[in-house]
């Protein structure tokens, strides 16, 4: 795959610009959602919980806000654009056109990557003001920003090949991507869990991802950052196989 | 050289084979007709040449690329205007335009784009957003987008179902000079018979999945014997002798109307003639002659008495 053919560039581009030719709907509303969460659950809970040890609840939950925020754009992000297309028919533009299955997969991926890194900075510039935050290793959270926002795009590739209808993608999003967002501890450490769910929990990638990246602002993690990054990339490298085989294969595509 | 070649090319779906066999070879430069009833597997073998379709055996080539194994060169060498109107909501006329020259790894297109929009008459439209278009103007938007890269080969399926004469008019004139001046290959598919008479130096017609006749246009005029011989008798009767010439599609309704069947222009007289000796006294006539409909459903009918 070259990355600076023009023809990957010009398809990232025009995800990219999809995304923020609506950024009221796809940018600033999940914003105002993350914000929403802060100020409920950060009101009732601040000061009477404590989930990392010297980090007040609020400031815990603003990494995992913005973490949850970051994946779930992505996902939206290159699922809703490849599902738009294929049930409006415009897709046959991406499929006549000479561009290699891998140029195709990193250029939705890309402008995934982008949108969710864009929301997710949205989120964090707005929270940021309801609590102190420190950035102990600041690596961490983009490596895992970046990454959980590229394991994400590249679900949301997967699902919208497979999807043929909204609903179905809806039912992937409803069914699978909320639940292991929601479980990974965006609002809570897996530690404070009954010991069956604190095992369940590590066999949820997404755990990883939120994990990692709390740990370049607070030091602190459920499990070493290490093994979180070792983790969330060979997801990462299972999942872009998977694709690019989908792709490869013009799996309900190419019929 | 050979633009496309299709060797033994079949597609099944669940059971129903829409392609069963297909070869075909159309040369570089060639305007080539692509005809059939519905059904016949015209559009499965067009997206089967766009590499929309895999087949389940046989093989495109475009200009010696595969479709499958070397879709990159094949595709490069392929504008295809589908035929469903699919827009992308997102865009201008222009952005679309520069987003598929991208696409096919072509930057700073606009020179090229500006005189594809104007011989499309698009150039008003440059900045009005997709959605905001009329159905013709759209249609002349997917042929531009066909056409960003300057495709050798160009493919038009159906490009002119549910258009204005306006549009039939300007299209055909500006894909007949780009095969003419520029050399392009053309493929089309179309319902419009006398278009295809008109534009295609060949043809091959689809029946049930497989070729039933391929070859010239010319020589397909000549095989569908002759032409017809319209007479309206103001008195008279069309002598018995006469009777087995009358077509069967258009027997006497009752007017004293007849059509009758004639090879060449050497059969009239001899039927005035008769008409003549029986007393027959002809109020007008009119010799028509034979055209690719005639071809079309003299094979079309084929096999099925």
């Amino acid at each position: 795959m070259n990355l600076f053919s023009i023809g990957f560039r010009t398809l990232f581009y025009k995800e990219s610009l999809r995304f923020w030719k609506v950024a009221t709907q796809t940018v600033a509303a999940p914003v105002v959602t993350a914000m929403l969460y802060l100020v409920i659950f950060g009101h009732v809970l601040d000061g009477r919980v404590e989930m990392l040890e010297g980090v007040a609840y609020t400031s815990f939950l603003i990494p995992g806000l913005v973490m949850m925020s970051v994946l779930q754009n992505a996902f939206a992000n290159s699922s809703s654009s490849l599902i738009q297309s294929k049930i409006s028919g415009n897709l046959v533009f991406i499929l006549l056109a000479p561009l290699s299955h891998a140029e195709i997969l990193a250029a939705y991926v890309g402008a995934a990557v982008l949108r969710g890194i864009a929301v997710g900075a949205g989120v964090f510039a707005i929270t940021a003001w309801f609590a102190h935050l420190t950035f102990v290793a600041p690596v961490w959270i983009v490596v895992f920003a970046i990454l959980g926002a590229a394991i994400l795009g590249t679900m949301g590739v997967i699902a919208g090949i497979w999807a043929e209808k909204f609903d179905q993608l809806a039912a992937f999003q409803n069914f699978l991507i909320m639940p292991a967002t929601f479980l990974a501890g965006v609002f809570y450490s897996v530690q404070k869990l009954p010991p069956f769910w604190l095992a369940v929990s590590h066999f949820n990638p997404f755990f990883y991802m939120i994990d990692g990246f709390r740990y370049g602002f607070f030091g602190q993690s459920d499990v070493s950052p290490w093994t979180s990054l070792a983790i969330v990339s060979v997801f990462f490298a299972v999942l872009t196989a998977m694709a690019i085989n989908l792709l490869k294969r013009g799996y309900k595509l190419r019929h | 050289m050979t633009a496309i070649q299709i060797d033994r090319v079949e597609k099944s779906y669940k059971g129903f084979k829409a392609l069963k066999g297909v070869s075909l070879s159309i040369e570089e430069g060639e305007f080539f007709g692509l005809l059939g009833p519905n059904g016949a597997g015209k559009t499965t073998l067009i997206s089967t040449i766009a590499g929309l379709i895999r087949p389940d055996a046989g093989s495109v080539k475009i200009h010696g690329h595969d479709v499958v194994t070397d879709f990159r060169e094949a595709r490069k060498r392929l504008g295809v205007v589908p035929q469903e109107l699919v827009f992308d909501p997102f865009f201008t006329v222009r952005e679309t335009l520069r987003l598929q020259s991208g696409y096919f790894d072509i930057r700073n297109n606009d020179g090229w784009i500006d005189e594809v929009m104007h011989n499309l008459d698009l150039t008003d439209k440059a900045d009005v957003n997709m959605r905001a278009l009329s159905g013709g103007m759209k249609r002349r938007v997917l042929v531009a987008q066909a056409l960003v890269h300057r495709p050798p080969v160009i493919v038009l399926d159906e490009p002119t179902a549910g258009v204005d004469v306006e549009l039939r008019q300007t299209l055909w004139k500006f894909i007949a000079r780009l095969n003419r001046e520029g050399g392009h290959t053309v493929v089309l598919t179309t319902h419009y018979l006398e278009e295809a008479q008109a534009m295609c130096q060949r043809v091959a017609m689809l029946k049930q999945g497989n070729v039933v006749a391929l070859d010239t246009m010319s020589t397909l005029l000549r095989r569908v014997s002759g032409s017809q011989l319209v007479v309206h008798l103001k008195s008279g009767t069309l002598p018995a002798e006469l009777r087995p010439l009358v077509s069967h599609d258009e027997p006497n309704n009752g007017n004293n109307k007849y059509t009758l069947r004639v090879n060449d222009y050497a059969d009239v007289e001899p039927i005035l003639a008769r008409l003549r000796e029986a007393g027959a006294v002809i109020d007008e006539m009119q010799l028509q002659q034979a055209d690719l409909e005639d071809i079309f459903i003299q094979i079309m009918e084929e096999g099925k008495q």
